[in-house]
């Protein structure tokens, strides 16, 4: 297989710290005691992802595409209706809750509200030192130390810690939802639109520290976001996904550069570019309804490209190329790559 | 901090009810039901009698100064009864949700359905009359509201991001639910609690007239307002003293209620100070 290139970390092919393999999340809807209709809200269904040491994944994709829950899934608050999920070697799917707490040592999550993310009536130490009694540390000292170490990491300073959320910022709170997450020593954090809540002039010092942290303590990242300016910045790999699947997958690069899929090209366009003069062709109308998804491929209702067999039949299937570029589209290879300007 | 004044009223209210119920064998001239003289029989109040006797001749300070212990403890009692039946039901319902959701909710349901005092009442009568049962039976009839604020906070509580993030940080579920839920949902369950003890007072009044509650000879303010309902126009003191008791301690509850409120509400707290 061709090594992918890649930014930064070891990124060794076999080296997969997470696997997704055809993971489905279906929510019935309705039924109950008036026998109503019951309907079967397929929010993912079937995705394969896999995260490699060091490398940061980005997801991408519309509210409501699915994202969040794929996140959920591994991080095992929801429980898949199908497929399978290794996570550092342990298979979260199996059992009924798995051992909670070994995952906790390996993925965390930072949330996109700073402000619901914290717990206003713990102090910023109380958030911090109760993970690390729940995972068996004791030694007061010990506590103290990480504590302060943690809030070292995250560019804040230790005597801030006796402090309650709301007399932070909105960045510094973000800081204090990472160093949550980090205080146990996961390999792997999800980051669920780590910036979108916060100031435009903020935003970088964010992902700087992201991405500075995910070099000193040797994560790796999945980057969920809808903001593909941010994933562009801090990706080695990109999926993204529509109605519950995934339409391209591939190396940011590629992505970028070459986008096959009509959506990617449509979420590429919408990047505000200021040296751009002639705005990009993006896509109208809105997300399907998930419960009544569109027969043929579900991106086809707004595609500019769809033809007949884009309205009858499915998708096909997601076939990786050996570049590592994968894309969901029947007319994937007449245009890739075309950037098409918007009518004027 | 500064101190507000619903806090510093309320609490010393309160305070003052507690200190007078515990002083009491220091505080009343007589003792509450022995001293009885026919012979002082509806003494208006005067310097001898501050607050007046009653139909026995018994000294209607005293008696409101004994009084303080019952209703109090009934007061405070029952109450913590029912917050910690209606705490433990509504927020274990609100945060697990599935079938022991909706057997909290039919259980509370059908509380709401029948008049607490009714039901009071019933388990009275099983139990027979006495502080303790009335104790049990107050404490078990009045936690429905406790336990709807309980389960509707937990249920809005239960989707933030900190309490997903201590089930990400692998929390047992019953940490999540002291340290996570419990301590965002004390506004609302303290105003409720304080209300709830200021109704106790008066359930404890209600089933004291219809002979269940404290038996008469014993003075609480209930049952010493109760007896003196047929002498309101002609000995109007029977009644308005332990009247002001009530109302007072109800109002001092109240006030403290709130003030209590805006201290365990960090952001209250820096907000106006």
């Amino acid at each position: 297989m061709h090594e992918p290139k890649v930014r930064s970390g070891e990124g060794r092919p076999d080296d997969v710290i997470l696997s997704v393999e055809d993971l489905a999340v279906h929510f019935p809807l309705g039924g109950g005691l008036l026998g109503r209709e019951r309907r079967l809200l397929r929010a993912v269904d079937g995705v394969d992802l896999t995260l490699k040491r060091g490398e940061c994944l980005g997801l991408v994709g519309e509210s409501g595409s699915g994202k969040s829950t794929v996140a959920l899934s591994i991080l095992g608050l929801l429980k898949p209706t199908r497929g399978r999920i290794v996570v550092d070697g342990q298979v979260v799917t199996d059992g009924p809750s798995g051992d909670r707490k070994a995952l906790a040592r390996t993925v965390q999550i930072v949330f996109q509200d700073p402000y619901a993310s914290l717990n206003p009536r713990q102090t910023v130490r109380r958030t911090l030192e109760d993970p690390l009694r729940v995972h068996g540390v004791t030694a007061k000292s010990e506590i103290e130390d990480r504590v302060a170490s943690m809030l070292r990491h995250v560019g804040l300073r230790p005597e801030q810690a006796d402090r309650y959320p709301h007399e932070f910022s909105g960045g510094q709170r973000q800081r204090i939802g990472i160093a949550r997450a980090l205080i146990l020593n996961p390999k792997i954090v999800i980051c669920d639109e780590p910036v979108s809540a916060l100031d435009v002039s903020i935003r970088a010092q964010i992902i700087n520290l992201l991405l500075e942290l995910k070099e000193t303590l040797s994560l790796s990242y999945i980057m969920i976001s809808h903001d593909l300016g941010v994933v562009e910045h801090m990706s080695d790999k990109v999926a993204v996904m529509y109605l519950g699947r995934i339409v391209e997958n591939g190396d940011w690069r590629e992505i970028f550069e070459r986008p096959a899929h009509p959506y990617t090209q449509a979420l590429i366009a919408a990047i505000p570019d200021p040296l751009r003069h002639a705005p990009l062709a993006t896509t109208g109308g809105d997300l399907p309804n998930p419960l009544n998804p569109p027969n043929g491929c579900a991106f086809s209702p707004r595609c500019r490209y769809a033809e007949d067999v884009c309205r009858s039949e499915p998708g096909p299937v997601l076939e990786t190329r050996p570049d590592g570029h994968a894309v969901r589209c029947w007319r994937a290879d007449e245009i890739a790559g075309q950037m098409v300007l918007a009518p004027t | 901090m500064k101190l507000r004044a619903n806090l510093v009223i309320g609490g010393a209210l309160f305070a003052l009810a507690i200190l007078v119920g515990l002083l009491a064998p220091w505080l009343a001239h007589t003792d509450p039901v022995l001293d009885a003289n026919l012979m002082n029989a509806e003494e208006p109040p005067s310097w001898t009698w501050w607050f007046g006797t009653d139909g026995q001749g018994r000294d209607i300070y005293s008696r409101v100064v004994y009084g303080a212990r019952i209703s109090l403890t009934v007061g405070i009692v029952s109450q913590l009864i029912n917050s910690v039946i209606g705490v433990a039901l509504g927020l274990s319902a609100g945060y697990f949700g599935g079938w022991w959701d909706d057997v909290v909710n039919a259980l509370t349901n059908l509380m709401l359905a029948i008049p607490s005092l009714i039901f009071a009442l019933a388990i009275m009568a099983v139990l027979g009359p006495g502080l303790t049962s009335l104790l049990i039976a107050l404490g078990l009839t009045n936690w429905s509201f406790t336990c709807r604020i309980a389960r509707a906070s937990a249920l809005s509580l239960r989707s933030q991001g900190y309490v997903q993030a201590a089930t990400v940080l692998g929390y047992g579920d019953v940490r999540i639910m002291i340290t996570q839920l419990l301590p965002n949902m004390l506004g609302p369950l303290i105003v409720i609690g304080t209300l709830g003890m200021g109704s106790a007072v008066l359930s404890e009044a209600a089933l004291s007239f219809l002979g269940l509650g404290v038996r008469p000879p014993f003075p609480s303010w209930g049952s010493m307002l109760s007896e003196a309902r047929d002498q309101i126009t002609t000995a109007p003191w029977l009644s308005v003293f332990p009247g002001l008791a009530i109302f007072l301690t109800v109002l001092g509850l109240n006030l403290l209620g709130d003030g209590l409120r805006d201290i365990l509400d960090p952001q209250s707290r820096s907000r106006r100070t």
